[in-house]
């Protein structure tokens, strides 16, 4: 009998998969009809991309039967290998010998080659090619590489729910896909997530109390200015830049010894808070130091491309270290600001991209100018900064470097960019090997993005600064806008951030991404009017609900149809829980702090020598910083900061993964900085002369940032009598409970509702939805 | 619609599923069938189908990484003619241009160093082994020398990374990581590469996490490093005044209040975390019972040697690695620190190898008793060699020998290895002869062994499709059984 039931199980669940199978191919078929019209861009370029530039691309190393198939130059022409034939007859498909060999059954004949690993085409990619080819097999410029243009605002139906431009592209996609926009999210969730968008803490009590008290239709700009100005903004902003710049408070390699860049760190966050256009952020950065009479905080800025690693490794081969953080400069400046994967052209010409080796070189060689050697000595003789250096003494500290905060007088050396006097020569490497050079190049940027004119811009790092942020530089804007969207979204209009080539992801609103970068370059570049635009639109506003219908039509919430829900950075994880529990210690800038860490982790993998071999943890204050302060040493990065997929800052990274684990969840659960949180808001509540249900309602919505619903109390008021009664009976002791950390013990005198309380916080933290900005 | 029939699952039985999965690990298969692998994270498709690529050879690999580079010519490349020209100068004819490190490019000689220790042949292979290792030379028969690996690098921090991502520079995942990401793990409560970290009286050179980084690919593949400390694993350990009944219960809440966020939200995120909570308790009850050494039987500790009931020693680490590596761990990654003989490498060497020697062959011996060998695929090595003429002074019994990538010497036992001998070096132990192995080799015949194909096993990244091997690498065949 149970053996005939297990059959008719499986049987059944057989015929379902096979009922979901069909039905899911249905779906699949229709959804991807061919548009009418075929586009290079958006359709063709990607497969061609994919499937055939490895071997008929830009690289011509590789390039196989003279063939290339990214530019229309010869691919009208008679194929040189293949006599009297072509590899596109415009309007013929069966005439063409790409559709014929991506369609063929001989395996002799197919392409790809089966042996080349590259997959073959779909359907649907087959019947792309043939149809583009029907309708004249026709080649546009890469998107990214043509300039942005402002497109007019698109028809929309739903006239009433746009709040602002922004609101159009992306309801005119909605609105295509046949969806609907969420309501606007509710007030407190709003703000929670608003809150930690602007400046990466939770909303105070009394944010929340006057934002849900204010029925004005302005109140939430009004609390949108209000988290614009704090200085908490220019944190939570320069966090995402530091990935950018690989930021870290260690030299990297082997020894790993303590370094000095962190008052370039506080100069992002002053130049954020005080809104210097983006145009400026970056000339500063890239060239800071030679702008006419060039001031302290200039040359500062310049640090920014000195953050990469620096060896302190006996017995290495300088030049091979010197010309490794040329390449890292270069990939920072590539990836980081333009969007491009440049590095791969570092030991041949781009397979994807049109960058030529000879480009990468040129583009390297504004960064081959500085004063800079690649080896300054073992880690014996290490110091804070490597050449070239900017001492920032206290008088520069009075004066104009009045936000770099020092405990004491003492001068602090931060590694700077600096030229030379006299030009050195810049190589193509060979293989991109140090000691293989080959042609001599002169500076340059590249050209497949935009002319580097010489009439108008210098060749030095000056002029690459002005042919980085003129406006008919196609990329710039575009990348900051997308990288900024991202910040907020989750995910990028540009999902592949850093890559904005032929490999990199197409834009899922195209029309939405050149509007917004025009209009950041119309408005000055100005970054808090743009976060602003952001923030005030419908389409941030809405509710993060995902209907079951939503959820399988998009399920990466691709067309926005509902506001953003997204996992906090590792960062600012602890930030909320030192925040919410009042612990944080507001200090902006300064020396980074080593707060709790588990023990052994340096010890157990050091080489003993330095300053850094031993972990030794910090009191007081600061324990209670912000994430963003916490010490990094690049071998050894903070493992909570980590596990929560912060950048470990070893290179240039631009966009974080984000990942759900059981060592987060263990992280929540026993973490000392989370536990000491609660212990310390249990003590400082329990002090109310408030009913447990009103401490419950107050510690859940410091927390949470909302108020509990009914039936969150019940279970929440039944885990506190529960525990309640576990400490009352003594099967747990409240005493022991509550030795969490090295903040002074309040003074309460019912430690059994302290302790009980202090789980319920310990829980709260634990809560997914507090860890999400929803 | 496959994981949504799992969720529903998953929900609708919740408890009555985890009351069975606390039972212990007997039930964990049960539980491996309902759940995904909470252990994975996000594949390329085209990799993910027809996983793995051929037939595996070996399910689960230990390496025992010798962190500093330990001395092929006092150890495996015996040299005879080292010791009759001690003292006289290495022939440009044989160096031939090769680069050399800062710290001994300025040398105005380079006398040749042979070196001090005897040497004899053992096992059917007749290899040579020096007299350090007397336990290893019990167990030759099972162990595959190479003694023709060579390397680009000629600094330790950049011949690791090389040894362990297939770059010198740069954020590329850990040979662990790309294993756990194109097998996954065997057992549902464990990650799937575990790291495990020891020092020896030596020189030591550090190790870096960014050697067990997951670099692009998603952070569930990242190394876990087991400490010796109280805590195995990072915060594993609930506070002392909370007990298991106590952990459960407010897990237990947890996921009740999650769920009405679920019910709301509808975010599949929001389930995984349940999940993981799940996970993370299951974790809590199975690394504590693996990591306890206390009821190891006597002859296994005689076996290991009693350092390995002082946690944290390289012993305690191989044992340590068995049971994982028995328990399903995919990859056990071991650093021994101490290797960098630049001076007093006689004295230094022999600190080293009493640590690593005893507990090395050990680890052969208890797999093959268990019946493990066959199946598990053990490394043993350094990530380059060092040269055959002396840095610093020389004398008849002191000497230091500086880095040297172009021959060292590694060994391979288990999970499909031919055992014997591969490859042979010059009478200057100074250049390959016959069979070189280039550390992509290397990479691409683990994958093999473990039966993936290196070119196949790829991840798109900045538009690129990387993999463990970069461009090149080669299967090599005579390594295979």
């Amino acid at each position: 009998m149970p053996f005939k039931t297990l059959t008719i199980i499986i049987l059944f669940t057989g015929a379902l998969y096979i009922l979901i199978s069909c039905m899911q191919g249905h779906e699949k078929e229709t959804a991807r009809d061919l548009p009418k019209k075929v586009s290079y861009n958006f359709t063709i370029r990607p497969i061609l991309s994919d499937k055939c530039y490895k071997c008929h691309g830009p690289d011509a190393s590789h390039r196989e039967a003279h063939l290339r198939l990214d530019i229309a130059d010869s691919v009208y022409a008679p194929l040189k290998v293949t006599k009297g034939a072509f590899a596109l007859v415009p309007g013929k498909p069966d005439q063409s010998e790409v559709y014929k060999r991506i369609s063929s059954a001989d395996q002799t004949y197919l392409m790809p080659p089966p042996d080349s690993h590259l997959g073959l085409l779909t359907d649907y990619e087959k019947q792309a090619i043939k149809k583009w080819i029907e309708q004249g097999a026709k080649y546009e410029k890469h998107w990214a590489f043509s300039l942005p243009v402002k497109a007019t605002l698109p028809t929309i139906v739903n006239k009433a729910w746009p709040k602002n431009e922004i609101d159009y592209f992306v309801l005119h996609r909605i609105e295509q896909e046949g969806l609907t926009p969420n309501e606007q999210a509710d007030k407190e969730r709003l703000l929670k997530r608003a809150s930690l968008d602007i400046t990466g803490l939770p909303p105070t009590l009394e944010m929340m109390d006057q934002f849900l008290a204010d029925n004005q239709a302005n109140a939430y700009e009004k609390i949108v200015d209000q988290l614009l100005l704090t200085d908490q903004y220019g944190e939570k902003m320069a966090l995402h830049w530091l990935d950018v710049a690989r930021y870290a408070d260690s030299y990297g390699y082997q020894d790993d010894n303590i370094r000095t860049q962190w008052p370039w760190r506080d100069w992002v966050i002053h130049a954020f808070n005080k809104n210097m256009p983006y145009d400026q952020f970056l000339t500063w950065q890239i060239a800071g130091d030679m702008l006419p009479n060039a001031t302290k905080e200039q040359i500062l800025a310049t640090a920014f491309f000195r953050n990469h690693k620096y060896t302190e490794e006996g017995g290495v081969v300088p030049e091979e270290y010197r010309i490794e953080y040329l390449i890292d400069k270069t990939k920072t400046y590539g990836k980081g600001i333009l969007g491009l994967s440049v590095e791969c052209a570092q030991c041949h010409d781009h397979k994807y991209d049109p960058f030529k080796q000879k480009d990468y070189y040129s583009l390297l060689a504004f960064f081959n100018n500085t004063k800079e050697v690649g080896y300054e000595g073992d880690v014996s003789i290490s110091k804070a900064a490597k050449n070239p250096i900017l001492y920032i003494d206290s008088n520069d500290r009075k004066n104009i470097l009045s936000y770099i905060h020092q405990k004491d007088t003492s001068a602090i050396m931060v590694s700077v960019m600096g030229e030379r006097d006299t030009l050195r020569k810049t190589f193509v490497l060979n293989r991109g090997r140090y000691d293989a050079p080959g042609l001599e190049v002169q500076a340059g940027a590249l050209p497949a993005v935009k002319k580097f004119d010489t009439t108008k811009y210098a060749r030095n790092r000056l002029g690459l600064a002005q042919w980085t942020v003129s406006k008919d530089n196609p990329l710039t804007a575009r990348v900051f806008v997308n990288q900024l969207w991202q910040e907020i979204f989750g995910k990028g209009i540009v999902k592949s951030a850093g890559d904005f080539g032929m490999q990199g992801d197409l834009p899922t609103n195209p029309e939405l991404l050149d509007w917004l970068a025009v209009d950041f370059m119309e408005h000055g570049w100005d970054i808090k009017r743009l976060m602003k635009q952001i923030m005030l639109s419908a389409t941030y506003r809405q509710s993060a609900i995902a209907t079951p219908e939503k959820l399988s039509r998009d399920p990466e919430n691709t067309y926005l149809a509902r506001g953003p829900r997204n996992r906090l950075q590792a960062e600012i994880i602890r930030d909320l829980v030192l925040a919410s529990s009042g612990l944080l210690v507001k200090t902006i800038g300064g020396p980074s702090m080593k707060p709790y860490q588990p023990q052994g982790l340096w010890e157990s993998a050091t080489s003993g020598r330095g300053l850094l071999a031993t972990y030794i943890q910090n009191h007081g204050d600061s324990l209670y910083r912000r994430g963003m302060y916490t010490f990094i040493k690049l071998t050894v990065p903070p493992p909570s900061m980590v596990m929560f997929d912060a950048s470990n800052r070893d290179q240039c990274e631009v966009r974080r993964l984000k990942t759900n684990t059981p060592l987060q969840a263990l992280i929540m659960m026993n973490d000392p900085t989370v536990l000491e949180a609660s212990r310390v808001l249990a003590e400082n509540i329990s002090v109310e002369k408030i009913s447990a249900s009103d401490k419950i309602i107050k510690v859940f919505r410091l927390i949470v940032c909302r108020k509990p619903t009914a039936g969150e109390m019940k279970k929440l008021e039944g885990y506190y009598n529960d525990q309640l009664q576990e400490f009352t009976q003594k099967k747990l002791s409240a005493e022991k409970t509550m030795e969490k950390g090295e903040f002074a013990k309040g003074k309460n005198e019912n430690l059994n509702t302290v302790a009980a309380l202090m789980k319920v916080i310990n829980l709260l933290y634990n809560l997914e939805e507090t860890i999400v900005k929803t | 619609m496959e994981k949504e029939i799992i969720d529903h699952y998953l929900h609708i039985n919740r408890r009555r599923f985890l009351s069975r999965v606390s039972l212990g690990l007997g039930s964990v298969a049960l539980g491996s069938l309902l759940i995904p692998d909470l252990f994975k994270g996000n594949m390329e498709e085209s990799v993910m189908t027809g996983l793995p690529h051929f037939a595996p050879r070996a399910k689960r690999i230990i390496y025992l990484f010798q962190n500093g580079a330990p001395s092929q010519l006092d150890l495996f490349d015996y040299k005879p003619l080292l010791q009759k020209m001690q003292g006289e100068e290495l022939p440009a004819s044989i160096r031939q241009g090769q680069r050399l490190t800062g710290m001994t490019a300025d040398q105005a000689k380079f006398p040749l160093a042979g070196t001090a220790f005897k040497f004899d042949q053992y096992g059917q292979s007749r290899a040579w082994l020096s007299e350090l290792l007397p336990y290893t030379s019990r167990v030759v028969d099972d162990l595959c020398f190479i003694k023709s690996m060579y390397t680009e690098a000629i600094n330790h921090d950049p011949a690791l990374t090389f040894f362990q991502t297939g770059a010198q520079q740069g954020n590329r995942p850990s040979m662990g990581s790309w294993l756990s990401y194109g097998l996954g793990s065997e057992n549902k409560n464990l990650p799937s590469f575990c790291v495990l970290l020891s020092k020896g009286k030596g020189n030591g050179q550090g190790v870096y996490s960014k050697l067990w980084s997951n670099g692009f690919l998603d952070s569930i593949y990242q190394g876990v490093q087991f400490s010796s400390g109280e805590n195995p694993v990072l915060y594993l350990n609930d506070p002392e005044s909370m007990s298991r009944q106590d952990r459960r219960k407010m897990i237990d809440k947890i996921a009740e209040l999650n769920d009405v966020s679920l019910k709301e939200f509808g975010d599949p995120e929001i389930s995984t975390k349940i999940q993981q909570y799940e996970m993370a308790y299951r974790m809590q009850t199975v690394v504590p019972e693996i990591t306890d050494m206390s009821k190891e039987p006597e002859d296994t500790v005689k076996l290991y040697g009693p350092e390995c009931l002082v946690p944290g020693t390289f012993a305690a680490n191989c044992l340590l690695a068995r049971k994982l590596s028995e328990n399903g761990v995919r990859f056990v990654q071991l650093y021994h620190q101490g290797w960098d003989g630049h001076g007093n490498l006689p004295v230094e060497i022999r600190g080293q190898c009493k640590d690593a020697d005893q507990a090395s062959a050990a680890l052969i011996t208890d797999l093959k008793q268990r019946g493990l060998l066959d199946e598990t695929l053990v490394i043993w090595g350094g990530e380059f060699g060092r040269t055959n003429y002396c840095q610093g002074a020389l004398s008849r019994d002191n000497y230091g020998r500086d880095h040297h990538p172009r021959c060292f010497t590694i060994w391979m036992a288990g999970g499909g290895v031919r055992p014997g001998v591969y490859g042979e070096t010059d009478d200057f132990g100074y250049n390959i002869t016959k069979n070189p192995v280039h550390v992509h080799d290397l990479h691409a015949t683990v994958l093999y062994l473990m039966g993936l194909d290196h070119e196949k096993l790829t991840f798109k990244n900045q538009g690129r499709r990387y993999r463990l091997t970069d461009v090149a690498g080669k299967v090599v065949n005579g390594l295979i059984a």
